[in-house]
């Protein structure tokens, strides 16, 4: 197929859209991507990144523009037949069947079979062996899926997509969870692949990757399409300045709040296999920003603080009172709110109105007799949401068809309501498109101002960089570094979420 | 529950077999490694409780098993809640669950008996072929259902349950099949057995070899497992699972219908009340055999150890002087002694698992 065809690029997409529901999604996505090189995706969160990789994976549909592999259109309705088309992806959230081996879990739905359509389970360990070789990693084939640390998981992704023998690769930032050591397998795992003449796609937040690995470049922003250029005559400040469209330092309006008491101490908190030896102290006022690669276990201490998962040892008072470990019940009444990473599962009722939302943690302190009236609840909810900007026409609009800022905003109003002491809030701007960023990061320094200890757990380096005071980095499970806001540099913190792993290798 | 679990003091360096089995599997040599899987099974451990119980119960009463109607009684009674183990299980596997099969089975139970009345010379196989046929559409509407109406098969399939039952009733009415509609033939299908087996016991076995086999070789058989243990990771994969799922509710309502015209077969008799209940004991005897009701993993084998240790325990303990009281609480008792030890383990791998990460 790609002999007949051999000038064609193996993939092309133009002004490609997508929208889930009023959310547009993307834009007008265009990619061109040619044998034998490899192409890298680039742009903020929410740039539209990932959607346009699902576009190309299978899983969702696109809503109009085209959709070319190898010179042929296609239009994909499920993955397998992208699969089928020879495109492999590898994608951000590693998707194993933890019940199953790591060798089920590379070969499902294209096991080798035996005479008589028999499964072949020897020669798929084998092959599974030979794959982790290639990848340099040790792994044994035959363990669950289950309990595989996020790095080992996504090296699991890495081995079904080469197995795949594609003739298109795509990868969703594959380094986000990975140690140096195997990013570099990785990467020359990846140069062999380009040799052998198929077509990547690497989507990264780290430009030292960009530029090490990848040779033409794409860079999106707000759903659209901006440019492509070649590595060779490009600089990092060139991409960034690209991928914002406008100066960096008004995304982030840290105000300067006064310091005061620590409100939030955390000494010695331990859990097998997930943190260790973790101390933390959050000080009225300031912001403290909780950085590390994904899998480090930022939230992980932050659910274990908050109580929502047990630990082990430790200790975890607020304002110098202790606070019972696993009861998220006492960590409110100590002051503490939590607001997770997936706001839509955890924190928040998205069928419900936004008064619902903000009045329902409250709802016994506003209820009179043990009754709640809707006039109460608004009464209640009004003023926060108003404070916060929510942007909805009425307090009564459907909480699941607000954007993700506004979504965002109505759980801070929720906690905010009932009079936090300090907040701990994972991922503030995951899924917000970059307009009311601005808003959450400025609401988020404003509350700094007013006297709140934030805990900010981020993974974005540009975001903990512009708003926390002090920086704690997390390394698989361990503090390694705890730097001020003038000490943390991109570099330094990168170093010490790295460099752990590097000295135990 | 098994006494593998017990922790023995061992060299601070080596590791026991059960955790490598768990975290290193290939670092034991196969046969340590297949002995340790049998010894850790779910399906020995539920295998032993059997046992047990028979012993149990033959000392008390020799006849138990060591009689020629206490020897047929314990081989043919559980066949058929075998079958719609068997059934189950794979519909469980799946994360999903089929309360119909009770219903399914009282409609082609009585179909059997009104097919003999209606077509005399009709042969048997034809009427067994029907059973069957009539089972997988009725199957097939619960697979549908769940796999493209995106309901909860919990929800769906508790109303196909009432549906299936309403048409059965409506159809026979205040009629029941007596053992004489039935030519002798047929009822010799229940009675019959080869080498000291009776030939529904035979058949529920053969049935249970095949899904089985399928399950553990088979791409398809993977796939089911797949599905359960994380059905938007199967999307994700590429996998056909609404094809998957389709096909284990047509396997399910098949088997029921199946064990509809051998349940005629055994007992002559077909009154509205055939099956009333049983589709909670299928579920029960997948759950004590340890297939996890989240689905993902578990096997038909250890559905079919649970169904004969269901039924026996019924069996034994009217002989053991219990009263009917504790006998129903034995086997709650039994459900959720299964759900819970399910937990704990789980708890105890996920924590071993994720232990084994700072040691490496």
């Amino acid at each position: 197929m790609s002999a007949s065809n051999a000038a064609a690029p193996v993939l092309e997409l133009r002004d490609v859209s997508k929208s889930f529901g009023p959310v547009v999604a993307l834009r007008s996505g265009s990619l061109r991507v040619e044998a034998g090189s490899i192409h890298a995706l680039v742009g903020e969160n929410g740039a539209g990144k990932s959607t346009l990789v699902k576009v190309v994976a299978g899983v969702h549909r696109r809503d109009s523009g085209t959709f070319e592999l190898g010179g042929e259109a296609v239009d994909f309705s499920s993955t397998a037949e992208s699969k089928k088309s020879g495109v492999a992806v590898i994608y951000q959230e590693p998707t194993l069947f933890p019940d199953l081996s790591v060798t089920e879990n590379i070969f499902m739905g294209r096991q080798i079979l035996a005479r008589g359509r028999r499964i072949d389970r020897p020669a798929m360990y084998a092959e599974a062996e030979r794959l982790f070789d290639r990848l340099g990693v040790r792994i044994d084939p035959r363990r669950p899926a289950e309990g595989l640390s996020i790095a080992d998981q996504q090296i699991i992704e890495i081995a079904k997509a080469i197995s795949l023998d594609a003739r298109l690769l795509v990868m969703d930032e594959p380094t986000a969870a990975l140690s140096g050591v195997e990013v570099d397998r990785l990467f020359a795992v990846a140069r062999s692949l380009r040799d052998e003449g198929r077509a990547l796609v690497f989507i990264s937040h780290r430009f030292d990757e960009v530029f090490d690995l990848a040779d033409t470049v794409t860079v999106m922003r707000d759903g659209s399409y901006i440019d492509t250029l070649t590595i060779a005559d490009t600089t990092p400040s060139e991409l960034v300045s690209l991928m914002v469209g406008r100066e960096v330092d008004e995304l982030f309006p840290k105000v300067a709040a006064e310091i005061g008491e620590p409100v939030l101490q955390v000494r010695g908190l331990n859990r097998a296999g997930v943190f260790h030896d973790i101390d933390l102290e959050v000080r009225a006022g300031e912001i403290v920003g909780l950085a590390g690669l994904v899998g480090a276990g930022r939230s992980e201490v932050a659910r274990a603080v908050f109580g929502v998962d047990a630990y082990d040892s430790g200790s975890v008072s607020v304002s110098g009172k202790p606070v019972k470990g696993n009861d998220p019940r006492s960590a409110i009444r100590a002051g503490m709110a939590f607001i997770p990473e997936d706001r839509r599962k955890q924190g928040l009722v998205v069928d419900s109105s936004v008064t619902r939302n903000v009045a329902g943690v409250i709802r016994r302190r506003i209820a009179k007799a043990g009754l709640l009236t809707t006039s109460m609840e608004n009464r209640a909810a009004g003023p926060w949401a108003g404070r916060l900007e929510v942007k909805t026409s009425a307090l009564d609009m459907n909480a699941a068809t607000m954007s993700g800022g506004n979504q965002q905003k109505v759980v801070i109003a929720k906690w905010l309501a009932t009079d936090p002491k300090l907040l701990i809030i994972d991922e503030p701007t995951r899924g917000i498109d970059v307009g009311t960023k601005a808003e959450v990061h400025r609401l988020l320094s404003e509350l700094a101002g007013q006297g709140l200890a934030i805990l900010m757990i981020s993974s974005e380096l540009p975001e903990v960089l512009g708003m926390a005071d002090r920086v704690v980095v997390l390394c698989e499970g361990r503090v390694t570094a705890e730097l001020d806001r003038a000490d943390a540099t991109p570099e330094a913190v990168m170093h010490a979420a790295t460099h752990h792993l590097e000295d135990v290798r | 529950m098994s006494n593998t679990d017990i922790e023995r003091p061992r060299p601070e360096a080596e590791v026991s077999a059960g955790e490598a089995l768990l975290v290193e599997p290939s670092r034991l040599s196969p046969t340590r490694r297949a002995l340790t899987t049998v010894l850790r099974s779910r399906e020995l451990s539920i295998f032993l409780v059997l046992v047990a119980v028979v012993v149990l119960a033959t000392t008390k009463n020799n006849g138990f098993i060591f009689s020629n109607d206490g020897w047929r009684n314990f081989l043919l009674n559980p066949s058929i809640l075998l079958l719609l183990a068997v059934g189950q299980a794979v519909v469980i596997i799946t994360r999903n669950v089929d309360l119909s099969v009770g219903s399914v089975m009282a409609l082609t139970a009585y179909l059997t008996g009104r097919l003999f009345i209606e077509m005399p010379d009709i042969p048997i196989v034809v009427v067994l072929a029907a059973c069957l046929l009539v089972g997988a559409v009725l199957g097939l509407v619960n697979g549908v259902l769940v796999a493209y109406g995106g309901v909860p098969a919990l929800v769906i399939t508790l109303g196909t349950l009432y549906i299936y039952r309403g048409i059965m009733l409506t159809w026979a009415g205040s009629d029941r099949i007596n053992a004489g509609d039935l030519p002798r033939e047929f009822l010799q299908l229940g009675t019959r057995s080869v080498l000291g087996i009776p030939l529904l016991t035979i058949m529920a076995l053969v049935v249970l070899a095949i899904v089985g086999y399928y399950l553990y070789t088979a791409r398809g058989g993977r796939e089911l497992y797949a599905i359960g243990s994380d059905p938007d990771a199967a999307v994700l994969y590429g996998l056909p699972v609404r094809r998957r799922l389709l096909a284990a509710f047509v396997l399910s309502g098949a088997l029921a219908g199946l064990a509809g015209a051998l349940y005629t077969a055994r007992y002559g008799t077909v009154s509205s009340s055939v099956g009333l209940g049983i589709e909670l004991q299928a579920v029960a005897a997948a759950v004590i055999g340890g297939v996890a009701i989240f689905g993902g993993s578990g096997t038909v084998w250890g559905a079919a150890i649970g169904a004969f240790l269901l039924v026996t325990i019924n069996r034994a303990l009217p002989s053991l002087g219990i009263e009917d009281f504790w006998q129903r609480a034995v086997v709650g008792a039994l459900i959720l002694g299964a759900i819970v030890l399910d937990r704990v383990l789980a708890r105890r791998q996920a924590r071993k698992l994720a232990e084994s990460r700072d040691h490496s």
